[in-house]
């Protein structure tokens, strides 16, 4: 079953077109994690499955409707995304940012309920930010403000996490910190997790479903295990490379060609 | 911050020092309207005047309150208000403190309306003040359409203003230059803001707009509050971002023009109220309810020492509060520079 699907979409900009009769399927209780070059419409199709962008032609599914036509707090019950950028307002806290999490499920009536605080309660702590609940939020480390905004987006209680770039800007150990956290939030709460990402080994190593994408096409799409081959990676990224078993995990890992060997792909492809 | 719950499943989340400042703001601003009741060529102790304000004074001075000074300490307090509320929701959509009506020529606006009226058609109070909130309004239309592009940004909205004011302030300079001598002193009283002469004709068309547009406002406050964390997050939490930002906007315009049409361009209050809201009560947010009472205490108070200092009616209020939010908003753009936002 999928409850979230792109079927048969074109997007783009104004006039701009970004990808034509793209259609992807999300499997339920996946980490699905979409990889491809800069530009090749990653993030366009991650905003067309959280309702950001209206398709020019086709339609995306959540749960068999047209997300298009559903309201929008209704959306934002079943369907979180993390953004690639967010403001944090000056002067909140950790807390009063990760309760805003809340507003889908609140009403001009029911604005803090005892479920509200339990709930923002627990996706602190599933972050390991409660002990910051207190700090501002323009006082934290990038790695830690991350996983404060993950937890407001888990406050929403949505069993679709969408996430848009979650590791860039961040150093290696705040990326495996943020994707250890991911890859917990599937295993554990069961739920469907879709993320864009840059790095394919990263991909590799955390998705269980794996989507590459170039041109606004879908180039392979399965588990990483049996997508991620030499032949892929020239073909999506353009660049020759080796694929050995990652030591750690025995998940595929992608070792560029020396400079020489790219050099030579690069003349051959023009 | 409180919870605040009662069975049957309303509940709300209370900012303890919020609510406070909100009550301090409140006296303040009443205790203010009493002085300044009392204050003039003709001074009335407090006591009297809250005496004959709860219906139990000598005829005199319920002529003197109730006829002359009430009306003109109401359009002061409502002005405030509406300059406080209106100022709050622009910076809160602008995402940024220098996004307020006075910085985006709406106050200009709304004179060119005026000035239109009083030089070119030669026209009553009334009228003028129509033209006002005429001008108020196309300025701020003018502005969302010029500012439009996928949605408006803090920043673009911004400079758009910028661009808008410096025409508007243009087209004013002409129409001056334009006017007789009579005219001209009319406009230049006109143009400073002044509270001197207001009577009940000011104060009803103002209170309605502002009991309509306050409920309205405060129910858009709280998806406003998700807006403030940029675009896509508000509308990963459901929030119809277009939709609502263009409510308030609409709001907000109304609630500065119409003020404006009432006082005058008022200087800075829109600016400051909801600047200095925010630092009492250091909570985030767009802090509506203390930036409106915040307002009207501020013009109040503006006008109470422009009348001590000066005498009654010698120094327009928006003298006072120009000065005033002059040297602020200098303030607030070394600070703001200093944090690297400018």
């Amino acid at each position: 079953m999928n409850r979230l699907i792109a079927d048969d979409v074109t997007l783009g900009y104004d006039q701009r077109v970004i990808a034509e009769k793209l259609s992807v399927a999300i499997p339920d209780n996946s980490f699905t994690v979409i990889v491809g070059p800069n530009a090749c419409g990653k993030s366009t199709l991650l905003r067309a499955l959280s309702r950001m962008l209206k398709p020019s032609a086709g339609r995306v599914l959540l749960d068999g409707n047209a997300i298009q036509s559903m309201p929008a707090k209704k959306v934002a019950k079943t369907l979180g995304l993390l953004p690639q950028s967010s403001i944090a307002p000056d002067g909140i806290t950790v807390g009063d940012l990760v309760a805003r999490g809340r507003y889908p499920h609140q009403g001009l009536l029911r604005q803090w309920s005892e479920e509200d605080e339990r709930i923002v309660d627990e996706s602190m702590a599933s972050t390991g930010v409660r002990d910051l609940a207190d700090r501002y939020v323009d006082e934290l480390s990038g790695g830690q403000r991350q996983r404060v905004w993950i937890a407001m987006a888990l406050a929403q209680q949505t069993p679709l996490l969408l996430l848009d770039e979650p590791t860039t800007f961040l150093d290696i150990q705040h990326q495996l910190d943020v994707l250890d956290l991911c890859a917990r939030l599937h295993e554990e709460q069961g739920r469907t997790l879709v993320a864009v990402l840059h790095d394919l080994n990263h991909a590799a190593r955390y998705a269980t479903h794996l989507i590459a994408l170039r041109d606004g096409a879908v180039v392979a799409e399965g588990a990483p295990a049996d997508v991620v081959t030499a032949e892929l990676v020239e073909r999506t990224f353009g660049i020759r490379c080796q694929i050995i078993d990652d030591p750690e995990t025995g998940t595929p890992l992608v070792i560029p060609a020396a400079r020489a060997g790219r050099r030579a792909v690069a003349t051959a492809a023009t | 911050m409180k919870a605040l719950r009662v069975k049957g499943g309303f509940s709300v989340r209370l900012d303890v020092r919020t609510t406070v400042v909100v009550v301090l703001l409140v006296l303040a601003a009443l205790t203010a309207g009493v002085v300044l009741i009392g204050t003039g060529d003709f001074a009335i102790p407090a006591g009297d005047v809250v005496r004959t304000l709860l219906g139990d004074g000598d005829a005199g001075q319920e002529f003197i309150i109730n006829e002359l000074r009430l009306p003109r300490v109401l359009v002061g307090l409502l002005v405030g208000a509406a300059l406080g509320l209106g100022g709050a929701l622009f910076q809160s959509i602008a995402r940024n403190p220098l996004g307020s009506p006075d910085v985006l020529g709406l106050g200009q606006g709304a004179t060119a309306g005026a000035l239109t009226m009083i030089v070119l058609f030669k026209g009553s109070a009334v009228e003028v003040a129509g033209g006002a909130l005429v001008g108020g309004l196309v300025t701020g239309l003018a502005i969302y359409l010029l500012a439009w592009k996928r949605g408006v940004h803090g920043y673009r909205l911004v400079l758009v203003g910028i661009g808008v004011s410096a025409f508007i302030t243009a087209i004013n300079g002409y129409l001056l230059t334009k006017a007789d001598f009579v005219d001209a002193a009319r406009s230049v009283v006109w143009m400073t803001g002044s509270l001197d002469g207001r009577d009940w004709d000011q104060v009803w068309p103002l209170l309605v707009l502002v009991a309509v547009l306050t409920p309205v406002v405060l129910v858009y406050g709280r998806p406003l509050r998700m807006l403030e964390m940029g675009d896509d997050t508000a509308h990963a939490l459901g929030v119809p971002v277009e939709r609502t930002r263009f409510a308030l906007l609409t709001a907000s315009v109304l609630l500065t023009a119409a003020a404006t049409a009432a006082a005058g361009p008022v200087s800075f209050v829109a600016l400051t109220a909801p600047q200095l809201a925010r630092r009492l009560t250091r909570s985030p947010g767009p802090n509506l309810m203390p930036s409106m009472f915040m307002g009207a205490a501020l013009l109040i108070v503006a006008d109470w020492g422009s009348q001590r200092a000066f005498g009654a009616d010698q120094l327009p209020v928006g003298v006072v509060t120009g000065v005033l939010g002059g040297v602020y908003l200098l303030w607030l753009l070394l600070t703001q520079r200093r944090a690297g936002r400018v």
